[in-house]
């Protein structure tokens, strides 16, 4: 009998081994996973029932918790709501968070793993458990300077360092007021949250990431000029036929420059020529020399199709993936399928301004536990080379000339050198364009990228110029941030 | 089979000894027909030795439980509340007059198994409490007052237990009776008028719509001294004659009927009774018995084979079978989480509060186990979980396997072979009520409803285990009190 015993007694040890696996499992190893389900509400009492930590901008909080004496314990305010609101997002007692809310959410309620310790030591010395505090890399110079040079356009502007990655501003408009929707009334929160979905002007989109994404028009002429340079068969000096219009292989599509003329005077057109006038023949042409292939290799290298966090997760910029050559043509300029947020082309401004190298954009500079610990501080990181340096120093030039001699003249400032390329993008046969520049400053020792979005014509539907629009916007954002 | 039962009746040079006597010239000396000193004074000086170690681990654990009330009134109330104390402090007093009892007519039962019980019935009711607090019930719709009087009720149960049964072999003779009284409680709640469904499975009966209880609970015990009686009786039968078969011998034909019998007894509590957990227990019970008593592992084979067999078949012909199985492989899926029923809303919360408790727990009255349907009862260690954390959920599973333990140290140790599969039967039961009901939260297998021993809110529930532990000590007692010369040298 003993023997049958010693057997049963082991099979006991197994079931209760069993348990001790499994319950590690759940309380251990897929804890973080089961917080991170949305349904789990426990998530979301837990992080009103410590005091989450704030977001931080040059020192200064943007989003903080202050006690409240209902059933949460803490109202999140939100300092400055609708200009930060495209960082912060919010916080809802009912539904998802956004933005940095959503993206740092164990560490702003002190859930991370990296926190366990620190709150354990909360828990002994007898503190209130708290969560760390986020500082932001947003200049809070540069965010107010975006904000007021947008003025009451439909759009965006992010400014990045090129060297590092860093976004030191990034406004959209029209937003919203992320303190209406953290107010602790589900019913209240829903009826806001509607009524923002159910806005024509979409004010909860963040246009500097996604949104509806735009065609990038003629700013997309750099990655073609990128890829032409690139693919050693064209020099800036390199010519092409310059008639008024072509139509496109196969189709009855033509094709004109901005003014309806031909690209400057002559018969032949330099690239140099074309992009600085920036004229949609040439391009048309060059597109279809090199083909969607090298396009698409160029554009990807410079950040199109891969979705970036920063660490809010962010849109992808598209490239179409099969194309025949009349598309082609038309994804030269930047119409067609393409599409882009405007950190994607400050992405594509500032590889061009960093010799070549494209840098992963990022929103966050530190992570700072409850006692001063850093948690995390965040690295610069490459995502890859786009261009050889050779190529980025000439296209430095063309884009200087650009600003200083050709189609981006409005975003010149006196005493200092600005690289710059605007755009203006169809949307449909009667639609408002799209306005856009991007560029960076000063183009000798490139501190700032910056890419600005105007939708909507800026108001002025099919009369209003990137030149006209969004250059004005960016040099005055670029003269703020540089006399700081 | 039966061990040879030396008596020391050569009698021992050393009984004769100083009042500190080891404890084997002690037992010798009861061996050899001297149960008590020769004076009554010297009888009061011999130091108890087990059942001061039992006080002393009785009154940590009382420590223990006024202490988690305490905690779970400061975490969750932000004051003390007396009230529930002093209902704490009467229940200690009663576990105290068990252990006094033991003084006089157990005096070398284990020391460990009342201290654990305590200490496990004690955080049961803490946390019924807390959750209770979590609910705003307050007087007689508090579950935690309840189980404070369910648990007076079981421990006195207890205590009677331990007076009447002076020598578990009484037992043995009422083994088909209590095969009856088995059959009869588990075919209480379907009676008509007297049963009462509840949360699906016909377990319940109502007495006058005031007092329900689970007669499965006690049926168990039933079940365990019929088997252990009828197995001693019969095991020569069952384990000597078969034809061998892939190295196994299989018994005969006619040898399955009691096999059959307990098969269908199960199949049954899974059709009629919906219980799924219920069926599971008692035919696993049976099984660990059966091949404890033949030594034949073609038993659990056969066994093994059919439970699965008429499980599988359940899960395709009964949907609520199929439901928890399904559950139990995905229950993440939001077709099954967003069920109405029978869906997996209960299991996903469970584990939600589990990972909220995370390593250390969120602390009593923290955290937010009365988010989970049914914190107090199925629950209750999924809510234990939340706020003690892997650290609490760790000590309660050591706590239960050092009770089992203690159990088959009976099977081990014991001379009669009634008494050591009764106490095998008896611990085990326990030990697979834990696995099937903390397997069933953290999804080692499909979640059946169970009480957890001693934790979980249930008059039904506690009566019986606390029943088993007084057969626990009775049995346990008798082993000591009969050391094998071997073991003493």
């Amino acid at each position: 009998m003993n023997r049958e015993l010693k057997r049963i007694t082991i099979l006991v040890f197994v079931m209760f081994l069993s348990l001790f696996v499994a319950s590690t499992i759940v309380q251990y190893a897929q804890a973080e996973a089961l917080a991170n389900d949305p349904r789990n509400s426990r998530t979301l009492y837990e992080s009103y029932s410590v005091e989450r930590g704030p977001i931080l901008v040059g020192g200064e909080p943007i989003a903080y918790s202050q006690p409240s004496d209902d059933d949460y314990k803490f109202q999140r305010v939100y300092a400055n709501g609708p200009l930060y609101a495209p960082i912060t997002g919010f916080l809802p007692i009912n539904g998802e968070a956004t933005g940095l809310e959503r993206s740092l959410n164990s560490y702003l309620s002190g859930q991370s793993s990296t926190q366990f310790f620190d709150q354990l030591n909360r828990l002994i010395s007898g503190q209130d458990p708290m969560g760390a505090s986020v500082e932001v890399a947003i200049d809070p110079v540069a965010q107010q300077a975006a904000w007021d040079a947008l003025g009451d356009y439909t759009g965006a502007v992010i400014v990045t360092e090129p060297s590092t990655g860093r976004i030191i501003a990034m406004v959209t408009k029209p937003t919203y007021d992320p303190n209406t929707l953290a107010v602790h009334n589900s019913g209240e929160v829903q009826e806001t949250y509607q009524g923002l979905v159910d806005d024509p002007s979409d004010p909860l989109y963040n246009r500097a990431t996604g949104g509806d994404m735009n065609p990038p028009g003629s700013v997309f002429k750099l990655v073609v000029t990128a890829a032409a340079l690139e693919s050693g068969k064209y020099t800036p000096e390199s010519t092409f036929p310059n008639p008024a219009s072509i139509t496109l292989p196969g189709t009855d599509s033509v094709v004109r420059n901005t003014d309806g003329g031909t690209c400057g005077g002559g018969a032949q057109v330099t690239l140099a020529d074309a992009l600085r006038l920036s004229c949609n023949i040439p391009f048309a042409e060059l597109g279809m020399a090199l083909g969607d292939d090298a396009i698409r290799e160029q554009a990807e290298k410079f950040g199109f199709d891969t979705e970036f966090d920063i660490p809010t997760a962010t849109q992808p910029s598209t490239y179409p993936a099969v194309l025949d050559e009349p598309q082609t043509a038309l994804t030269a300029f930047g119409q067609g399928d393409v599409r882009a947020t405007p950190l994607q082309m400050a992405m594509v401004s500032a590889a061009i301004a960093n010799g070549g190298i494209v840098m992963n954009p990022n929103l966050v500079d530190q992570i700072t536990a409850p006692d001063f610990t850093p948690l995390q501080e965040f690295q610069k990181s490459e995502f890859g080379r786009a261009i050889s340096k050779e190529t980025a120093d000439t296209m430095v030039r063309m884009m200087v000339n650009g600003v200083e001699n050709g189609a981006a003249s409005n975003a010149r400032i006196d005493g200092v050198s600005v690289a710059g390329k605007t755009g203006t993008a169809e949307n449909g046969e009667s639609d408002p364009y799209t306005l856009w520049f991007t560029g960076f400053a000063p183009a000798d020792a490139p501190q700032y990228a910056i890419t600005v979005l105007v939708e909507d014509g800026g108001g002025q539907g099919q009369e209003g110029f990137g030149n006209g629009i969004a250059a004005p916007v960016a040099k005055q954002v670029l003269e703020a941030v540089l006399n700081k | 089979m039966t061990e040879p039962t030396a008596s020391i009746a050569s009698g021992s040079p050393s009984s004769s000894g100083s009042p500190s006597s080891s404890r084997g010239a002690r037992r010798a000396a009861r061996a050899a027909g001297e149960p008590t000193p020769p004076s009554g004074i010297r009888r009061i000086r011999l130091p108890q030795k087990l059942r001061n170690l039992e006080l002393a681990l009785l009154l940590f654990a009382c420590v223990i439980n006024a202490g988690a009330i305490v905690l779970v009134q400061l975490g969750a109330l932000g004051a003390i509340d007396t009230q529930l104390i002093l209902l704490g402090a009467g229940l200690s007093a009663l576990v105290l007059a068990l252990h006094i009892s033991m003084r006089f007519v157990a005096r070398d039962a284990d020391p460990f198994l009342l201290p654990i019980a305590t200490l496990l019935n004690g955080i049961g009711i803490a946390m019924i409490y807390r959750i209770d607090i979590a609910e705003g019930d307050t007087g007689w719709d508090s579950a935690a007052v309840r189980q404070i009087v369910w648990s007076a009720i079981a421990i006195v149960c207890a205590i009677a237990t331990i007076l009447v049964i002076r020598n578990h072999r009484v037992l043995f003779k009422y083994t088909y009776l209590s095969g009856l009284v088995a059959i009869v409680l588990l075919l209480l709640p379907l009676v008509p008028g007297l049963g009462d469904d509840h949360d699906g499975a016909q377990v319940w009966i109502s007495i006058a719509g005031v007092m329900n209880f689970q007669p499965g609970e006690i049926a168990k015990i039933a079940l365990a001294v019929f088997f252990a009686g009828y197995l001693v009786r019969n095991r020569d039968s069952l384990s000597m004659v078969g034809r061998t078969f892939l190295g196994m011998r299989f018994p005969r034909a006619r040898d399955l009927g009691p096999l059959l019998v307990v098969w269908a007894l199960s199949m049954a509590v899974i059709v009629f009774q919906r219980d799924l957990g219920t069926a599971l227990l008692y035919f696993g019970l049976f099984l660990v018995m059966l091949y404890v008593a033949t030594g034949r592992l073609s038993w659990i084979v056969l066994g093994l084979s059919m439970f699965l067999a008429g499980a599988l078949i359940a899960s395709q012909v009964l949907e609520y079978v199929g439901n928890r199985f399904a559950n139990w492989l995905n229950p993440f899926d939001p077709a099954r989480y967003e069920a109405e029923v029978g869906g997996s809303y209960q299991l996903v919360q469970g584990l939600f509060g589990l990972s909220n408790g995370g390593l250390i727990g969120t602390g009593w009255g923290q955290g937010r186990p009365d988010i989970t349907p049914v914190p107090q009862s199925d629950y209750i260690i999924a809510s234990l979980g939340e706020e003690l954390g892997l650290a609490g959920i760790f000590a309660i599973l050591a706590l239960y396997l050092l009770f089992v333990s203690r159990g088959f140290r009976i099977g081990f140790a014991g001379q009669d072979d009634f008494g050591k599969l009764l106490g095998v039967g008896l611990s085990f039961v326990v030990a697979l009520q834990v696995f099937i009901v903390v397997g069933g939260v953290m999804r080692v297998i499909p979640l059946t409803g169970l009480t957890t021993p001693f934790l979980a809110a249930g008059g039904s529930s506690l009566v019986a285990n606390w029943i088993i532990v007084a057969l626990l000590l009775r049995l346990s007692d008798t082993v000591r009190n009969h050391p094998r010369l071997v073991i003493d040298g």
